[in-house]
C-alpha cells in the first residue's frame, strides 16, 4: 500500500495516477466488508458504489491536511449520505487522519467511529450526517461561510439517488443556484438502489439530469467507477462560474464483489465471514 | 405600563451586534419584515441570506455556516423552526453543538386571529427536549437585547422564542441576564409563582391584587427554561410550599414542565400550572386569547386559589 506524506493532499490537481487510484479504493473496499462484517452492521452496499469517487476526491482534488484537519484553507467534504461512513472512514485512515487499525472500531461502544459520521468524535468529518436529505443544505452553508470569508476553498458533497426523495434536497438545491454558489460540487452517488429496491420503483428521481438543470446547476453525466472520468468532471466544476455542479455519477451498489454487485440486500447488511473470504479473495488479497 | 416590542428589541440587537462582529450572519425564511431580522438585513445585506420559504435548509444552512466559524442567528415563526425543522435542528445543530441560534418569533397564542397553525404552543416543549439545546424565553425588550447579546457569545445551540403581542417593560438598565439563572422578582411567603415571557408581568399583577388581601406571592422570573434554576425553584418552593407555573404554552412539556421536574426531584411541594391546556388555539385576538384560555393575571390568581386549598390539607 502506497503511503503518502500529509503534505501530498495540501494541494490540488496533483499527477496520482489511475492506477494508484485503483490500488487505493481496492483497499477502501477491502475495508468497508472488514469493518462491516466484524461488528456484523453497516451498510456495505453503497459504500462499495462511492469508494472510488471518495478516493479520487481525497486523494486527486481536494486540497486537505491530515496533520492538520481544522487547516482554515482546506476544502470541504460532506458526506449527506451519512450511512455510507465505512467508505469515509476508511479513506480518512488511508490518509493519515487516524489510524487504519481504528476502522476495526467501527460501531463499537468503546470507538469513535460512529455508525454515522460524527464531527465531534472523529477527525476530518467537517459534519455530522446520516439523517438523508439535511448534510446537501449543509453543504450549500459551508459554501456561503467560505465566500463570505473570501477562502477559495471548495465544498464537496455526496448524496444518495434514494435520498434525492426528501424534499429538503430541492430546497437545498434551489438555494445553491440562487446564492451563485460555484464553489460547490455535488456527486449524485446515482447506484439506482435503495433499501427497497430500484429507485426508479420505490419513487422516481429520473430524469435527474433534467431536474438539476431546471434548478440553474451545471450538470454532468459520468461513470462513477471510471477514474478519467471522475476526475475529468471535477476538473470541469472548477471551472464552472456563478453556478453549482452536479455530477451525475453512475454507480454499481456493491461494485467490486460479484455477488454483491447491484443487488438492494447488501445496503444494509454486513458480510458473513465466509462471504467476506470470498469477497476478499475476489479483491485480490491472500487470505 | 409602557408597551414594548420584543421583535424590534431583536432586531436593533442583531444591528448592534453585526456593526461589532463580522462573524454575524443571520438567515431567514420569507418572514424578515415580521421577525425584524430585515432589519439587520438591510444594514447588512452581504450577512443576511433570505432562504425563502423553506425552513429544513434554513436550519441546515445555518448549520454549514456555522462550521465556518461563522455566529448564525436563524429566524422564522416558532412553529416552522421547532417543528418542521425539529429534526434539522436535532440533528444538524444540537448533535454537532454547533454555533446556531434558533431567535423565533410569533411564540404562543398571542399571535392571534392566524390561529393554530401558526400558534406555537408546543415550541418550548419540543426544543427542551434536544440534547445541547438551552432555551430561553425573556419576558421584555430589555432582557431580550441582554439575551441575544449573551447566546451570541455562548458557544452551541440556542433557542429564544419571542412573542409577536408588545409585553409591558418589566426590567431597566440595572438587569443583567444569566443564562441558567430564575429571578426573584418579588418576595412572597404564601405561594411561588415562577413564570416567564409575557406571563412574568401578569404574575406580577396578580401578586399585587392577592396582597391586598394578605396574600403573599414570591414572583419568580424564569427565563432560561433550559438549563433551569433548580436551586432557586427548591429554595423558594421550601419556603412557600406552593408552587403555581405561568407560561404562554401549552402546560405540556414547557415551563410547568421543567419545573415540576425540579421540583419532585428536590423539594416536593403541590404544583399547578398556568398554559394552554392539550388543545390546539382558536382564532381571535391576542389579548381576548389571553383571557379565554385564562393565561391573564385572573388566571394566575384561579391557580393560586386552588393551590392555596391543596395546601391546607
Amino acid at each position: 500500500m502506497i503511503r503518502f506524506e500529509p503534505q501530498f493532499f495540501m494541494e490540488r490537481n496533483r499527477d496520482i495516477d489511475n492506477s494508484t487510484l485503483r490500488a487505493i479504493a481496492r483497499e477502501v473496499r477491502k475495508d468497508i466488508l472488514k469493518m462491516t462484517t466484524n461488528v456484523n452492521s453497516g451498510h456495505p452496499g453503497g459504500s462499495m458504489s462511492v469508494a472510488d469517487i471518495l478516493v479520487t476526491l481525497y486523494y486527486y482534488k481536494m486540497r486537505h491536511n491530515p496533520d492538520n484537519p481544522k487547516w482554515e484553507e482546506r476544502d470541504r467534504f460532506v458526506l449527506s449520505k451519512g450511512h455510507v461512513s465505512p467508505a469515509l472512514y476508511s479513506v480518512l485512515a488511508r490518509c493519515g487522519y487516524f489510524s487504519v487499525e481504528d476502522l476495526m472500531t467501527f460501531r463499537k461502544i468503546d470507538g469513535n467511529l460512529q455508525g454515522h459520521p460524527d464531527m465531534l468524535k472523529t477527525p476530518g468529518i467537517e459534519i455530522s450526517t446520516g439523517s438523508l436529505g439535511l448534510g446537501i443544505g449543509a453543504a450549500v452553508g459551508m459554501a456561503l461561510g467560505l465566500k463570505l470569508s473570501g477562502f477559495d476553498s471548495r465544498v464537496y458533497c455526496v448524496i444518495g439517488d434514494g435520498e434525492a426523495q426528501e424534499g429538503s434536497v430541492w430546497e437545498a438545491s434551489m438555494a445553491a443556484f440562487h446564492y451563485n454558489l460555484d464553489n460547490l460540487c455535488v456527486i449524485l452517488d446515482n447506484n439506482n438502489l435503495q433499501i427497497d429496491g430500484p429507485v426508479d420503483e420505490v419513487m422516481s428521481i429520473y430524469p435527474a439530469m433534467e431536474k438539476w438543470k431546471a434548478f440553474g446547476w451545471h450538470v454532468i453525466e459520468i461513470n462513477g467507477h471510471d477514474f478519467n472520468e471522475i476526475r475529468a468532471a471535477l476538473d470541469e466544476a472548477d471551472t464552472v462560474k456563478y453556478k453549482p455542479t452536479m455530477i451525475v455519477a453512475k454507480t454499481v451498489k456493491g461494485k467490486g464483489v460479484s455477488f454483491m454487485e447491484n443487488r438492494a440486500e447488501w445496503h444494509g447488511k454486513a458480510l458473513s465471514p465466509e462471504q467476506l473470504k470470498e469477497a476478499l479473495k475476489e479483491l485480490g488479497e491472500l487470505v | 405600563m409602557q408597551k414594548v416590542s420584543l421583535r424590534d428589541a431583536y432586531g436593533d440587537t442583531l444591528i448592534e451586534l453585526g456593526k461589532k462582529d463580522d462573524r454575524i450572519v443571520v438567515l431567514d425564511a420569507d418572514l424578515s419584515g415580521s421577525t425584524k431580522s430585515g432589519k439587520f438585513g438591510k444594514v447588512f445585506p452581504e450577512r443576511f441570506f433570505n432562504m425563502g420559504i423553506a425552513e429544513i435548509n434554513m436550519i441546515n444552512t445555518a448549520a454549514g455556516l456555522a462550521t465556518t466559524g461563522k455566529i448564525v442567528f436563524a429566524s422564522t415563526f416558532a412553529i416552522f423552526a421547532t417543528g418542521r425543522a425539529w429534526e434539522a435542528v436535532r440533528q444538524m445543530v444540537c448533535y454537532p453543538e454547533l454555533n446556531v441560534k434558533i431567535v423565533c418569533t410569533h411564540g404562543g397564542i398571542t399571535v392571534g386571529e392566524d390561529g393554530a397553525t401558526h400558534q406555537a404552543l408546543e415550541d418550548v416543549a419540543n426544543m427542551r427536549n434536544i440534547p445541547n439545546m438551552r432555551v430561553v424565553v425573556p419576558a421584555d425588550d430589555i432582557e431580550t437585547k441582554q439575551v441575544i447579546e449573551k447566546v451570541a457569545y455562548t458557544d452551541g445551540p440556542f433557542y429564544v422564542r419571542l412573542t409577536r403581542e408588545k409585553f409591558p417593560r418589566i426590567f431597566d438598565e440595572n438587569y443583567k441576564f444569566e443564562i441558567g439563572k430564575g429571578y426573584v422578582l418579588r418576595s412572597g411567603e404564601d405561594v411561588t409563582v415562577v413564570a416567564n415571557g409575557l406571563e412574568t408581568s401578569f404574575a406580577l399583577e396578580a401578586a399585587e391584587i392577592l396582597e391586598k388581601e394578605g396574600i403573599s406571592v414570591e414572583v419568580i422570573h424564569m427565563p432560561t427554561v433550559k438549563p433551569i434554576d433548580r436551586e432557586l425553584i427548591a429554595e423558594s418552593a421550601s419556603r412557600t410550599g406552593a408552587v403555581v407555573t405561568a407560561e404562554e404554552h401549552s402546560i405540556i412539556g414547557g415551563l410547568g414542565s421543567a419545573v415540576a421536574e425540579a421540583i419532585v426531584e428536590t423539594v416536593p411541594v403541590p404544583v399547578e400550572r398556568v398554559g394552554t391546556p392539550d388543545t390546539f388555539g382558536r382564532s381571535g385576538k391576542g389579548w381576548e386569547l389571553v383571557k379565554y384560555y385564562k393565561l391573564d393575571a385572573s388566571g394566575i390568581i384561579e391557580k393560586i386559589r386552588k393551590i392555596l386549598e391543596r395546601k391546607k390539607r
